[in-house]
């Protein structure tokens, strides 16, 4: 019960002294490594003779959070954090050797569309304006569309939908993968002035976590004997980079994609499987612009004519892994008529009746109003005219992690979770994740709290798995519904599918349906 | 973090001991005592609680308080008992899981509290990362430093205290591994002892502490003492009444076996309006007082206007101090 002041506070007041004087010199170091890392690839070798100098001070390679991957939703977490008041202080790294985080201006209109797109939803686009993205995606392309059409190889039926009849200006926006990230790059250069220090271009190597017995390990009361910066270090976790570099962060964000090192190398185990399908995407050219999206149900899935500005649009046509490469390597004239029979008079006639639609209207109107558009006469999507870019071609597979967290790890985007991309739901989801770890980041700053903690980690986990696994077993059940032939009731899935997009209570009658453990609205 | 600051009890005197049906939520740590040092007017309270025995209270201790080296004139409010109680668990504090499991699901909303008491208090930014920076702030019975090591991260200049020389240790080697919060001054004191060096600090902090003090009354008074003129004042407590009784003591010690047996003692438990009482006492008013609802299904714990189990109090020290007692 004696005073014992000076001794605890002499040692603190050391570990700070010792801390400030490595900072300094780091900073200096950290200044030369960058002007060679940024450098063009094959630029490594410079590097490493920082390498020692790096490893042994403290300081700049010291971190809040790391992001290891920066795709578009690693990039939506670093963009988020430096826009909230009590998160842009944080020292936020992001490492990912893709050559695109180097690109700083906009990309022009007039080049050709990127195949790989995403359908970008309210929730996301409210995302990227609180963020200060979306400006940048205005002055890059994009497609609002708001036109829908729905139909079905058998020809029994259609569904129009129209922005106006919801009383919406449009009904999505079909945006480039790589102006999403660029948007996002831009954003995060506007709020951090070296964006180049921000940025590692390179790649993760391996992490190792603080050991659990750490904050435990005080049970023998050893006093701090070990180094401060030691100590300070073996509580981090500790990442090794492809150019030799080794960073400590306080939080790792894995966004490194479906296939995850970051993941693995926690051992979070996943559940998942590949569907029996596989998806073509890429752009085609018409002699007009196209301002709506198509979507037809064939026997093997269903293909999507996205607009994406000018006379563009952009595939994304869902067959079984055989047909995949056969429409992969046929001639692009071969290929080019195949997807206008597919939107046209392939696998079966124009739908010239809606017989069906005062059902569809029923079911629909059940959820509130939102009806489909049943005045709208049936059109015949613009023919494609030629391909204008590669044929790439995906397996379908869905995978949900078993764990979104664990200390000082928070899995988002494609490493937590990937769903069938046909209703181009799977990045969305991903900006979703970031928004919310993003805002509970900031909570936990707000209180204090160590941002690695797992019990503030848990409940960014909470509130996105939740949301996760329910679209994902939307997508499945729809992947389930039309991988069998119903027949007649194509139509009705069809026009369901797009339906519940919009509305949410159908997507639970969906689903069951399509599992069998409901009897069919329309039949029973 | 999380929950909104709830809309508090202005001026405490608000409903409070009233039994209600109880229902689960419960209050850190352990503590045994001796019922003698209540003050007079709250001895009646003790004795009525204890006649009213419900499950069986625990025994009081022997109570010769061995003073501390220095000892002397102040009463301490130092009870040996709790003393020896809290170096048993030491090693335990930092385990999430462990004994002190209640202050770490509270520890985001107590703080929460605090920050946006302090915020305005000080006319701080509450957009700020660190509204606390440059206040020098005491964690009066900061056992393994659950609380002293966020208010650091926010900036503030902490102090922590105990008197169990082992939650020191704790303490002090948890906060070592972040360099945030090394620089907090950990030290194996009292109030009291503080008070004869003159210490005075902004904010003067002291959760969950005085139900396990010997003289809630002396407590009181020497937080005060530590609080710079208009600085703030902050306690918390679990309340005296059939609620916090049934949850706390009933709910969380026999039931849930999640503090130990005897880990509160009915008779020491204090009420709001006796808080805010010793505190006018001792030249603190109070501002502001909260009640803590703990939801059983998510988990976790919110602010409320219900101060009937867990609470918080936040004053402010008069300018004028009349009766400096302590000095
Ligand atoms: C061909 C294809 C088409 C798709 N089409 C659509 C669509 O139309 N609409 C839609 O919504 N979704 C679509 N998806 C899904 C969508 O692309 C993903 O949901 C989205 O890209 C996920 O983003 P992410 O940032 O989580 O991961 P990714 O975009 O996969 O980014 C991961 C990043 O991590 C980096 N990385 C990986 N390992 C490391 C490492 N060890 N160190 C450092 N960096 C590393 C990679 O370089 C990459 O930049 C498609 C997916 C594919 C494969
Ligand atoms: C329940 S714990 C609260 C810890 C911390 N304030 C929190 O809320 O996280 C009570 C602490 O008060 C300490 N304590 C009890 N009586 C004390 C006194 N008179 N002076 C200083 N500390 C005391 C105990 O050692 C114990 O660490």
């Amino acid at each position: 019960m004696t005073p014992t002041p000076a001794r605890a506070s002499a040692a603190a007041a050391h570990a700070l002294l010792r801390r400030t004087r490595c900072f300094a010199a780091a900073n200096q170091i950290r200044t030369a490594s960058r002007a060679f890392s940024s450098a063009p690839a094959g630029a490594s070798e410079p590097q490493v003779h920082f390498l020692s100098a790096n490893q042994k001070v403290a300081g700049d390679d010291e971190l809040d959070v790391a992001i290891v991957g920066g795709g578009m939703v690693g990039l939506a977490v670093a963009c988020a954090l430096s826009n909230m008041p009590l998160t842009k202080h944080l020292r936020v790294a992001v490492i990912d050797s893709n050559p695109a985080l180097k690109s700083m201006n906009y990309l022009k209109k007039d080049g050709i569309p990127d195949s790989r797109v995403s359908t970008v939803t309210p929730a996301t686009i409210s995302f990227f304006r609180d963020i200060g993205a979306w400006e940048h995606i205005l002055q890059q392309r994009h497609a609002f569309f708001g036109k829908m059409q729905v139909w079905d190889y058998t020809g029994l039926g259609y569904t129009r939908y129209n922005a106006r009849d919801v009383s919406k200006e449009y009904l999505g926006c079909v945006v480039e993968n790589k102006v999403l990230c660029n948007s996002l790059l831009l954003r995060l250069q506007e709020q951090k002035e070296d964006i180049g220090k921000m940025v590692y271009p390179t790649r993760l190597v391996s992490l190792a976590f603080p050991s659990k017995s750490r904050n435990v390990g005080v049970a023998g009361l050893k006093p701090p004997s070990t180094e401060a910066e030691e100590l300070c270090r073996s509580n981090l976790v500790k990442l090794d980079l492809s150019d030799g570099q080794t960073l400590y962060s306080k939080l790792v964000v894995g966004a490194d994609g479906s296939k995850s090192n970051v993941r693995q190398i926690a051992g979070i185990k996943t559940t998942g499987w590949s569907y029996p399908q596989s998806a073509i995407i890429c752009t085609v050219e018409h002699t007009a612009a196209n301002d709506c999206a198509w979507q037809r149900f064939l026997p093997s899935g269903p293909i999507a004519l996205l607009p994406i500005g000018d006379n563009f649009s952009n595939i994304v046509w869902t067959m079984s892994p055989e047909e995949a490469s056969r429409h992969k390597s046929m001639s692009s004239e071969d290929f080019v008529m195949s997807v206008n029979r597919a939107l046209d008079f392939g696998y079966g006639p124009h739908p010239n009746s809606s017989s069906l639609d005062h059902y569809v209207e029923r079911l629909f109107s059940d959820f509130g109003g939102t009806a489909a558009s049943t005045k709208e006469c049936f059109e015949v999507p613009p023919r494609a005219i030629g391909l204008i870019s590669e044929r790439m071609a995906f397996p379908l597979s869905l995978m949900h992690s078993h764990d979104y967290v664990s200390k000082r790890l928070a899995l988002v985007g494609d490493a937590a979770h990937t769903v069938h991309p046909l209703a181009g739901q799977g990045v969305n989801l991903g900006f979703g994740d970031a928004a919310a770890l993003a805002k509970v980041i900031s909570e936990g700053v707000s209180v204090g709290a160590d941002i690695g903690d797992l019990s503030l980690l848990n409940r960014y986990e909470t509130d996105r798995k939740a949301a996760n696994i329910a679209m994902a077993a939307v997508l499945d059940g729809f992947q389930k519904m039309y991988s069998v032939d119903f027949g007649p009731l194509n139509v009705l899935r069809a026009a369901a599918f797009h339906g519940a997009q919009y509305i949410s209570p159908l997507k639970k009658n969906i689903i069951s349906y399509a599992m069998g453990d409901s009897k069919s609205p329309l039949f029973s | 973090m999380l929950r909104r600051v709830a809309p508090s009890l202005r001026r405490a005197l608000a409903a409070s001991a009233v039994p209600r049906g109880g229902c689960g939520a419960r209050l850190p740590d352990p503590g045994l005592s001796s019922p003698h040092a209540l003050p007079p007017q709250w001895r009646r309270w003790a004795s009525a609680a204890a006649a009213s025995s419900l499950p069986p209270p625990p025994p009081s201790p022997p109570q010769g308080p061995p003073r501390h080296a220095g000892g002397g004139s102040a009463a301490s409010s130092l009870n040996p008992a709790e003393v020896a109680k809290f170096a048993a668990i030491a090693e335990t504090w930092w385990d999430s899981q462990g004994p002190f499991k209640p202050l770490h699901l509270m520890n985001p909303t107590r703080l929460s509290f605090i920050r946006s008491t302090l915020c305005r208090h000080f006319r701080r930014d509450p957009y700020s990362a660190k509204p606390l920076e440059g206040l020098k702030v005491i964690d009066v019975g900061c056992g393994g430093g659950i609380l002293s090591e966020p208010l650091a991260r926010m900036g503030a200049t902490v102090t922590g205290i105990d008197a169990v020389d082992k939650n020191i240790k704790i303490a002090h080697i948890h906060a070592a591994s972040d360099p945030t919060t090394a620089s907090i001054e950990y030290c194996c004191t009292t109030a009291e002892d503080l008070v004869k060096e003159n210490k005075q600090f902004d904010a003067v902090i002291s959760l969950e502490v005085i139900e396990h003090v010997a003289n809630p009354l002396e407590f009181c008074k020497s937080l005060s003492a530590l609080t710079a003129p208009n600085g703030a004042t902050v306690i918390s407590t679990i309340n005296r009444s059939m609620r916090a009784y049934a949850a706390a003591i009933v709910g969380a010690e026999y039931i849930l076996r999640w503090l130990p047996i005897g880990t509160h003692e009915w008779s020491k438990l204090v009420t709001p309006e006796e808080l805010v009482l010793a505190l006018q006492r001792a030249s603190i008013s109070v501002e502001e007082m909260a009640g803590f609802f703990y939801n059983p299904l998510t988990r976790e714990w919110s602010l409320s206007d219900d101060t009937s189990i867990n609470y918080i109090a936040y004053g402010i020290k008069k300018s004028e101090a009349p009766s400096a007692t302590l000095q």
